[in-house]
This record gives C-alpha cells, sequence and structure tokens, in this order.
C-alpha cells in the first residue's frame, strides 16, 4: 500500500473528494456517452487524428474555454475567502494552492490555448494557404499542449496541487519548503505545454514566411496575420529559456541538485531571473495577438482601413524587441542598485511609447468610419478605456522607486487584471463572437453578446478598481486572510462581487452558446460582417481545403478590394488539391507523453524509461513512414463548392 | 456610451470617498523616504489622468460622430492614409512624457537607494532584519540586542536595515516608512529608511513565503531618541540572553509572539555576507548548524 | 510534387524548401536553448560550495581527443552533403558512416570523462557549478546521442531508398544539425574547459 500513499492528496478536503467523485462521473458519462451513441470511431477519424488547422483551433478554442472555466472558479474561491475578514471559508494551505493554479492555468492553459486556437484557424486563412507549413507537427502541439494542461488538473485529487505560486519562486519551490509533488506539477507540465508552444511557434513563423498566397508581401498581410508572425518569433526565442529554467527547476526536486538551494552555491535569484525573462516575453505573446485581432475587428466595423498600418507593425516589432528587456522590473526590490533599476525602469516605460501608438491608431481608425456596434465591436470600444486605465498603471509600476511601494500588493494584482483581461481577454471573446460563423456556419446571438459584454467589462471595473486602492493601503497579495482592523474588508467584498459578476457573465457567453446552436439562423452568407480580409473571401464553414482556387492579392485588404474595386480574388481553373493525411502519432505521442511526465512527477523511473523510448519510437515511425498525402479530385472539389452554393 | 461613463464615474466616486475617510497608508508617508515615493505616485497618477482623459475624450467624440446611425445610408467612408505629422505626435507626446517620468524616476532611484538626507549628524541605527518561517528577527548589533517580530526605531535619525531570510524569499516592508526590499538567504540587502514621526506602524513580509504567510507581520514603533536608550537600557536589565539553542528553537518553523533578548545571533550565525555570501555558501557554518539542528530538535521532540 | 530541377536536390520541391526554413527557425530556438544554459554556467562557475572548481577536475586529453573528433565529423559530414549533390550516393554513405563513428567516439570520451568527473567528487549533486557543468555538457552529449540514432535511420532510409529529393533534404538538415553542434561545441570548449583550464 505504501506504494499507493504517494498518489493521495496531502491536504484533503469536502471540496477535493468532491471534485473526485465529480471527475470520475465526468469520465464516466463522456464515455458511456461516446459508446451509447457510438461517436468512438467518429472522435477518432474526425477529430483525434485531425491535421486539419481549423479543428485543432476548435479543439484549442474548447480546451481554452473549458480551462476558463476552471480558472475561473480558482478566483471565485479566492475571492469570496477574502471577501470578509478573518474568514474560515479555505485555510492558508488551500488558498496557495488555488491562487497557484489560477495564475497557472489563467495564463499557459487559458489564454494561451485561446490566443492559439484563432492563429490556428485564423492565420492559413487569411494568407490563403491550405494549412500550416507542418500539419502534423501542429497536432502534436496541440496534443502536447492539452497533455500538459491535463496533467496540471489532475494535481489537486493525484499527490497534491503546486502551492508556490505561478512564479514558483525558489527555494520556496524547492524541497526544503514545498514537500509535496504539488510543483513537480508545475514543472513537468510547464514543460511539456511548452515543449507544444515551442513547435507551435517554428511552424507558424515557416507557415507565414513560405506559404503566403501569390502578391501578399510582407507589408501586404493582415493586421493579424502580422502579430502572429512577431508573437511566434517571440515564442521562439522566449521558451527555450522557460525550457531551461524547468529543468533546472526539475532537476533540483527530482534529482537533489543546487541550482536554487540555500545551501551549496545554489542562488536563488537566478530561477526568478530566468523565470521572467521568458515571463515578460510571455506577456506580450499574449498581448500582440489580441491586438491583432482588435485591428481586424476595428476596422471591419468603423467600414475603415487601419490606421497606420505600417506604424501598426512597426510598433509591434518594436514592443517585441524590448519585451526581452524589461525582466528585471518584476524585481525592483532584489537589491541590483539604482543604476541597474534605473535602466530598467527606462525600458519598462519605453513601451508605453508603441502601445500608445496603437491606441492612438485605433482611435483614428474610428475616424470618419461609419461604427457599427457588434458584439466583437462593442468589446473592442470597451477594451480601449479600461485597457488604458490598465496600461497607464504600468508606466507608474515601472517607476522603480515607487515600485518599491506597489510590489507585492494588490496595485500590482489589479494593474495586471486590467491589462491582461481587456487586453487579451476581452480580444479573445470579441473573436470568438467574430469568428463563430467562420467556424460553424451560424452567428452568436448579438443581444446576449452584448449583455455579456457589458456585464463583463463592468464585473472588470468592480473587481479590480477596488484593488488599487487596497494595494496602496497596504494589503499584499497573496494573503490568504486579513484582519478587520486593517481595513481592507469593504474593497474585497466589491471585488467579490465583481467576481460574481464574471461568473454570470461567463454563463451568458455559454448560454449565448447553447441559444444560437438552438435557434440561430443557418442562412447567412459567408462574409455575415462585410469584412475586409481573405477568411471572409470562401465559405462559412470553410471546406477542408480552404479556397477552391489559390486567392491572388494586391493590397492589405485584397477581399475588400474584390468586393467594392473590382479586384479578381480567383483567377484560372479547379486543380486537383494536395492535402495531408490524418495521423494518430501526435494523439499516441500526446498520450506517452503524458504518461512520461505523470511517472516523472512521482519518480517512477522504469514507467519513465519506457515512455521515453515509446516517444522516440514515435519519432522514429514518423520518419521512415512513407506518407505523401493524398489529392482531392476536381470533381470533388466541384462538388463541395456548388453544394455550399458557389 | 452614455451608461458606461455614469457607471464609470460612480464606480471611482464610491471608492474614492469611503477610502477617502482614512488616508491610504502608502500615501500617508512618515518618512523621507516613502514621502518621495508617495509624490512620485501622486505625480504620475496625476499625469497619467491627463492621457486616460485624452483618451476617453477622443473615444467618446469618435462614437459620436461616427455612429453608423448618424450618417446617411450611402456614406462609404474614405481609405486614409497614416498622416506623418499625426504619427509624429502620437510618439512625440508621449516620448515626452517618458523621458520627464524616467528622468524623476532615475532622480527617485538613488535617493532611495542612499541613506536620507537631513540626518548627518548622526551616525545611522543599523538593524540586521532576517526572516524564518514565518517570524521576523531584528538584531541590533551596536545595542547588541535583539527582538523577535516587533521593531523599535528611534526618529530623527537615519535607519540602515541588513535584510537577509534563512529560508525562502521575503520581503521586507513598512509602507508608511518606505518600499520593500528582499531579505534573500545568500546575500544580505540593504534598505534606508528613517521615521519623523513617532508613532506605530504596520511591518509585514511582502512577499509570498508559504503557508504562515499572511500572519508574518510585525509593530514597528518610532519613538524619540531618549525614549529608544531608555527601551535599550531596559531590554539589556531584564531580558534574557539569545542562545544558540534558543535561536534555533526560534527558527523552528511556525508562529511565535513578540520576544526580547540580549545578544545577537550575528555572532554565532553571522549573515550571508563578505565571507559568508553566496560564493562560499557550502562552507558556510551556518546553513549547516541550522539542518542539524532542526534534526535535533525534531528528534528530541519525538523523545 | 511538383519538382525543380535548376536547385539542388535537397531544396527541390516547395516541402523540402519550408523543412530547411523551419529547421533554421528550430536552431535559432536551440541557439536560446544552449545561451540559456551558458548563461546559467557564467552565473554559477564560482558557486563551488564545498566541491571542486574547473580547473581542479578538467582534463586536457579527453578534452582535446573529444575536440578533434567532434570538429573531424562536422568536415566529414560537410564532404558527405557534397557528395550528395555530386550525385555520389556512395561516398555520401561512407562519409555519413565516418561521421557517425566519429560522434560516437566523442561520445564514449565524454561518458568516460563523466566517469572521471563522478570520480574526482563532481557530481550532479555537489554544488551549483558541477549541476550546471553537468547539465550543460549533458544537454550538449544528449543532442549528439540523439543525432547519431537520427543520422543512422538517415543512412538506413538512403540506403533503401536512394537519392530522392525527400532523402536528400533529410540528409542536408541533418548536417545542419551536426554543424550546430559542432559550433555550440567550440563554445563549450573556450567558455567552459579553457577558460575553467586557466
Amino acid at each position: 500500500m505504501d506504494y499507493f500513499d504517494r498518489f493521495a492528496v496531502p491536504h484533503p478536503s469536502p471540496a477535493i473528494y468532491v471534485s473526485m467523485v465529480a471527475i470520475g462521473l465526468t469520465v464516466i458519462a463522456i464515455i458511456a456517452g461516446l459508446t451509447y451513441f457510438k461517436k468512438w470511431g467518429y472522435l477518432w477519424r474526425e477529430w483525434l487524428t485531425t491535421v486539419d488547422h481549423k479543428r485543432i483551433g476548435i479543439m484549442y478554442l474548447i480546451s481554452a474555454l473549458l480551462m476558463l472555466f476552471r480558472g475561473g472558479a480558482d478566483a471565485i474561491m479566492m475571492r469570496a475567502q477574502l471577501a470578509v475578514p478573518e474568514n474560515t471559508l479555505l485555510d492558508a494551505q488551500h488558498y496557495n494552492e488555488i491562487f497557484t493554479t489560477h495564475g497557472i492555468v489563467m495564463i499557459i492553459f487559458m489564454a494561451m490555448p485561446f490566443i492559439m486556437a484563432f492563429m490556428n484557424f485564423v492565420v492559413p486563412l487569411q494568407i490563403g494557404a491550405r494549412d500550416v507549413a507542418f500539419p502534423r507537427l501542429n497536432a502534436l502541439s496541440f496534443w502536447l499542449f492539452f497533455m500538459g494542461a491535463m496533467l496540471l488538473n489532475i494535481s489537486f485529487v493525484v499527490g497534491g496541487s503546486p502551492d508556490a505560486g505561478w512564479t514558483s519562486y525558489f527555494p520556496l519551490a524547492g524541497n526544503e519548503f514545498s514537500e509535496s509533488v504539488g510543483t513537480n506539477y508545475y514543472m513537468l507540465a510547464l514543460q511539456i505545454a511548452g515543449l507544444g508552444t515551442l513547435m507551435t511557434g517554428i511552424n507558424f513563423i515557416t507557415t507565414i514566411l513560405k506559404m503566403r498566397a501569390p502578391g501578399m508581401t510582407l507589408m501586404k498581410m493582415p493586421m493579424f496575420t502580422w502579430s502572429a508572425l512577431v508573437t511566434n518569433a517571440i515564442i521562439v526565442f522566449a521558451f527555450p529559456v522557460l525550457t531551461v529554467a524547468l529543468l533546472m527547476g526539475t532537476m533540483d526536486r527530482l534529482f537533489a541538485t543546487n541550482f536554487f538551494t540555500t545551501a551549496n552555491g545554489g542562488m536563488d535569484m537566478l530561477w526568478a531571473n530566468f523565470f521572467w525573462v521568458w515571463g515578460h516575453p510571455e506577456v506580450y505573446i499574449l498581448i500582440l495577438p489580441a491586438f491583432g485581432i482588435y485591428s481586424e475587428i476595428i476596422s471591419t466595423f468603423s467600414r475603415r482601413n487601419l490606421y497606420g498600418y505600417k506604424s501598426m507593425v512597426g510598433s509591434m516589432v518594436i514592443i517585441s524587441l524590448l519585451s526581452f528587456l524589461v525582466w528585471t522590473h518584476h524585481f525592483f526590490t532584489m537589491g541590483q542598485g539604482a543604476l541597474t533599476n534605473s535602466i530598467f525602469s527606462i525600458t519598462t516605460m519605453a513601451i508605453a511609447v508603441p502601445t500608445g501608438v496603437k491606441i492612438f491608431n485605433w482611435l483614428f481608425t474610428l475616424w470618419k468610419g461609419k461604427i457599427v456596434i457588434t458584439t466583437p465591436m462593442l468589446y473592442s470600444l470597451l477594451f480601449i478605456p479600461i485597457f488604458t486605465i490598465g496600461g497607464v498603471t504600468g508606466v507608474m509600476l515601472g517607476m522603480s522607486a515607487a515600485d518599491y511601494q506597489y510590489h507585492n500588493t494588490m496595485f500590482l494584482v489589479a494593474h495586471f487584471h486590467m491589462v491582461i483581461i481587456p487586453g487579451v481577454v476581452f480580444a479573445m471573446l470579441a473573436a470568438l463572437h467574430y469568428y463563430w460563423p467562420k467556424m460553424f456556419g451560424f452567428k452568436l446571438n448579438e443581444k446576449i453578446g452584448k449583455v455579456g459584454a457589458w456585464v463583463i467589462s463592468m464585473s472588470t471595473l468592480l473587481a479590480f478598481m477596488p484593488m488599487f486602492f487596497s494595494g496602496l493601503d497596504g494589503q499584499a497579495r497573496r494573503m490568504y486572510t486579513y484582519s478587520e482592523s486593517t481595513g481592507f474588508g469593504f474593497l474585497n467584498m466589491l471585488s467579490f462581487i465583481g467576481a460574481i459578476g464574471f461568473a454570470i457573465g461567463f454563463c451568458l457567453i455559454v448560454y449565448n452558446i447553447y441559444y444560437s446552436t438552438r435557434y440561430a439562423s443557418r442562412d447567412i452568407s459567408s462574409d455575415p460582417w462585410d469584412a475586409r480580409s481573405l477568411e471572409w473571401a470562401t465559405h462559412s464553414p470553410v471546406p477542408e481545403y480552404n479556397f477552391a482556387i489559390t486567392p491572388q492579392v494586391n493590397s492589405a485588404e485584397a477581399f475588400w478590394d474584390a468586393k467594392k474595386h473590382g479586384h479578381e480574388l480567383f483567377t484560372g481553373e479547379y486543380e486537383k488539391i494536395h492535402m495531408p493525411n490524418n495521423s494518430g502519432v501526435p494523439f499516441i505521442m500526446g498520450c506517452i507523453f503524458f504518461a512520461w511526465g505523470f511517472s516523472f512527477i512521482f519518480g517512477m523511473w522504469i514507467p519513465v524509461i519506457i515512455s521515453t523510448i515509446g516517444i522516440f519510437a514515435c519519432m522514429a515511425l514518423r520518419s521512415f513512414e512513407k506518407d505523401h498525402g493524398r489529392y482531392i479530385s476536381v470533381n470533388e472539389i466541384k462538388k463541395t463548392e456548388t453544394s455550399r452554393g458557389a | 456610451m452614455i451608461k458606461k461613463w455614469s457607471i464609470l464615474s460612480i464606480v471611482f466616486t464610491i471608492v474614492t470617498v469611503l477610502t477617502g475617510c482614512e488616508p491610504l497608508l502608502v500615501l500617508d508617508p512618515k518618512g523621507p523616504q516613502a514621502e518621495r515615493q508617495a509624490s512620485d505616485i501622486m505625480l504620475s497618477i496625476g499625469i497619467m489622468s491627463i492621457i486616460v482623459l485624452a483618451v476617453f475624450v477622443i473615444l467618446f467624440i469618435m462614437l459620436v460622430k461616427y455612429r453608423a446611425s448618424k450618417q446617411s445610408e450611402d456614406y462609404e467612408p474614405p481609405h486614409i492614409k497614416a498622416n506623418i505629422w499625426v504619427e509624429i505626435i502620437c510618439v512625440g507626446i508621449p516620448v515626452l512624457i517618458v523621458a520627464y517620468l524616467s528622468f524623476v524616476s532615475v532622480q527617485s532611484n538613488n535617493i532611495v537607494e542612499s541613506a536620507p538626507k537631513g540626518y548627518e549628524d548622526k551616525e545611522p541605527l543599523i538593524v540586521y532584519a532576517s526572516t524564518s518561517n514565518w517570524k521576523w528577527h531584528f538584531s541590533y548589533p551596536e545595542e547588541n540586542i535583539e527582538t523577535v517580530n516587533y521593531l523599535y526605531i528611534p526618529t530623527d535619525r537615519a535607519l540602515e536595515f541588513k535584510l537577509y531570510s534563512f529560508g525562502p524569499i521575503t520581503s521586507f516592508w513598512i509602507p508608511q516608512l518606505g518600499g520593500q526590499k528582499y531579505a534573500m538567504s545568500d546575500m544580505v540587502n540593504t534598505l534606508h529608511l528613517a521615521a519623523d514621526v513617532p508613532g506605530e506602524y504596520m511591518g509585514r513580509n511582502a512577499n509570498f513565503s508559504g503557508e504562515g504567510f499572511a500572519e508574518n507581520t510585525f509593530n514597528v514603533k518610532a519613538m524619540p531618541e531618549e525614549e529608544f536608550d531608555d527601551w535599550v537600557k531596559e531590554v539589556k536589565k531584564a531580558a534574557e540572553p539569545l542562545t544558540e539553542e534558543k535561536f534555533d528553537e526560534l527558527l523552528k518553523p511556525g508562529h511565535v509572539g513578540q520576544s526580547t533578548y540580549t545578544g545577537t545571533h550575528l555572532e554565532f550565525m553571522p549573515p550571508p555576507e563578505g565571507e559568508n555570501g553566496g560564493h562560499h555558501h557550502g562552507s558556510s557554518k551556518s546553513e549547516k548548524s541550522v539542518d542539524d539542528s532542526h534534526e535535533e530538535h525534531s528528534n528530541q521532540n519525538h523523545h | 510534387m511538383k519538382i525543380d530541377n535548376s536547385l539542388p536536390l535537397e531544396y527541390s520541391t516547395g516541402q523540402n524548401q519550408i523543412n530547411i526554413l523551419g529547421f533554421w527557425i528550430f536552431i535559432g530556438a536551440e541557439i536560446m536553448l544552449f545561451g540559456t544554459l551558458f548563461a546559467a554556467y557564467f552565473t554559477l562557475v564560482d558557486r563551488t560550495g564545498n566541491g571542486p572548481t574547473g580547473a581542479d577536475i578538467f582534463e586536457i586529453a579527453p578534452l582535446l581527443i573529444e575536440t578533434f573528433v567532434l570538429l573531424t565529423s562536422s568536415f566529414t559530414i560537410g564532404l558527405a552533403i557534397h557528395a550528395m549533390r555530386l550525385g555520389k550516393q556512395k561516398a555520401m554513405m561512407t562519409f555519413f558512416g565516418i561521421t557517425l563513428l566519429l560522434g560516437l567516439v566523442f561520445l564514449s570520451v565524454e561518458i568516460f570523462e563523466f566517469n572521471h568527473f563522478y570520480h574526482v567528487g563532481a557530481g550532479l549533486q555537489t554544488s551549483a557549478f558541477t549541476a550546471i557543468l553537468l547539465t550543460t555538457l549533458g544537454t550538449h552529449g544528449a543532442h549528439v546521442t540523439f543525432g547519431l540514432f537520427w543520422g543512422l535511420s538517415i543512412v538506413l532510409q538512403v540506403r533503401k531508398r536512394g537519392l530522392t529529393p525527400e532523402t536528400a533534404n533529410k540528409s542536408f538538415i541533418f548536417s545542419l544539425y551536426w554543424h550546430f553542434l559542432d559550433v555550440v561545441w567550440i563554445f563549450i570548449f573556450s567558455f567552459i574547459y579553457l577558460k575553467g583550464l586557466m
């Protein structure tokens, strides 16, 4: 029995047992459902083995929504615990686990896949490609991300959650002070998901550089594609740093090395540095695609071209460079002295300049436009003011001397939520509503969507504005409770109400998906928003080959030109189309990676060795396999095109 | 849109009114360093409000003027190329603002990182502030006394805190006297503070350090120098000596109340500075003895 | 697949060009990976705790063998690609084989060296310095090991399928990888070993 003791939860509570039962029942329900409706084959053929960028995008989207639910549940519990002073809803240990997983889940397993979802779905369509450069690698990326996410998510029922914060600072995260396997989960789950992200980075840069439609020069790419290119460049340069940091952390925890320990030369500050050398660019990995989405939406619904295309591109490139030069601002208080702090203070505030340029360019895109307020546009318009508040507080935090007072307080928490929520979450929800018809062939209900947008944005203000004040009043972040005498009670209660507002907003979005799936009209055109870029030039939902004929491009708004200025997008005859074959290898490899990570976490070395061999066997199999893809015949294309009403 | 602004302003007013009754700690400074930081904060809030306001106004105008509902059916928005002057203004003004704030920031960095001005007539009081899970140990080497979880300081004299940790990274923070700085296990950080006004202040560890983090606080009492000297004398007369065994006992994870000792732990367990710093950590005796004594103690407890 | 005969075989199809570009980007990521390891090494090099320093444990003889062998293998893989471009499959296979053999020698000497480190008291857990030393060398060594298996699978494929656009592409990409490992080794040689010995 001793062998199985390691899988027990170290700090059990009724809530955890309930979750265990709930997880068990859900799994049984899914398996039973699939069996009863005989959907196993469908699931395997159409989804698990797919290499189609559109389906992979949709799978990312589903995962992101699930993880939003998980991370949101964590957030509600945190805010409920802090709503009143001396609350006993959660104890310190559980609170620590919850804010740790909230951070990891929201950043790595919610925001990232949300972005990946739209990059996957939209980028190949925007550049007029049939798929990404390496479709099978793309599937592998998804499955690695997914298995990493699942690995982290089982931690709280098997062996214990990580509890050292999402930043996982050593020595707190080391064996000496975190004895449960929680932090092992952190190290391995992030490592596996991170490998997937790195592959996506390579894949998309190659795709964007090599597979654009004829005529689409770099400076004629739609803004979202530009943002994807810059983002993936950041991924390629930032993620290897995380890989090494996690490797060192894993070795400290499992092989008793002394990289970050307090003895034998270990250096805790090195972890903090590496973490943020990755962590700060990561922030821009999240926000730049969101900026790209806003550029598309604002220009579409202003019925105008995007103002300042070149400066938009330039500012993204500058942001991506600066993002690697500011990491020290996450620990101005580490004692590196006035000179270092001054340098990083200046680079940090400098980021405000290109970001400001973007804000003003969006505002000027509205100028002389014909603004139609749809749900995606509403999110974008709400983003501008709220993000500006969050953004300027970032400049305030960049003043290092003053940061000694903001650091580690609720002020900081307020700042990054007021940037990430309007910046990333609003953008993703806007994109969800915007691209939904392209993905599924019907629109989400506009009325429910707009109410949701209002509820969510007001909740953002209600939940996070009070934190600026409680932070300046001395409330440190990550405290599981506070005494009555501090006077934080009222402000925290406001935040709790805001958190409930978020929950309501999320329910509205889910309800909208349900409602629209049942009642929305399927009779919509392939261009329901009167949009400007290539993804709207093909059918909704998109056929597997994307475009029957590769489009010809002559400007940054090729589709708009085709609609208004008589530009001819599709010239020539149908030709047979080469497509990649589906493959089960990425999914199987993902499963083996899951087993590898799980056994690694618990130090079970024999399964680790077996699964390592399994991973390499999959790679060898791929190398020796003769797979030249397949062709879609002209007849088949004609049939598909007619059935979609071409 | 009007709805949005009204809700926004309501939120703002409520929050300011309700918190306005008592000044926020950080904006109620009682020492020169905190004062500088508070004035930086107010300055940046001022400048940033102008930017926020500008964005809000432009957005408002655009939305009012260019709504589709306000325009004729057949209005076709023009294709507009970026105007170089507009772009120069959009870059130029932020650059000027950032340049000005950078200037202030660099100046403030040098101020908060050096001994506070105006106290040159007296030597600064040196206090070694170290943390162990989840306590604060304050050693006064000159006075040769040590306190746990509370800090007495004289007013009108510069204070020099030497920060380090016997475990996870912590952060020493007394909001009303000045900003925080990390206490870490492999180096000693110096934080310059001073208190101008006698009174009791809240001090805490601001950096998450595990289970007992929320309660990892200490009380600060600033008093005139004579009173402080009296207190030191009192302690020397009444308090027990701090022995190595006693200190090992204190280092064990957990919460303890306030206590006072004569002598400091610095003698038998030197801080990680100079030859005891990070480079030579392996050979430092302190680490070893902490570990060993931990084991001994836990063994004793089991018996 | 459209094959463009005006280009070298490894570049002759669209997919081949995509593969090569993709691999260059992958090498960009690898540069960051090793760059981070080097950054960690320079930070921790003096943090030897109670353990030995670099000067205490580095040995010249295995180092010179490793360096000589790996540099030569980089040259022979270059010859293999040259032969491939000339369409001389047999010569190419010979040079490929020599490359892999040299790689194997390198790896054996490195294992011997690790054994030596262990015996002179520089284990993985000894100090921050030994940990980062062994991790950096080990990461490079793991890359070489992976390369041996990868190279072997390419040799088998070329033997079975001959020089097709696909196998030529794989061989070329492998040669990029192998050259890259050589470059990394030059950095290891200069900044870890030579600096440590001085």
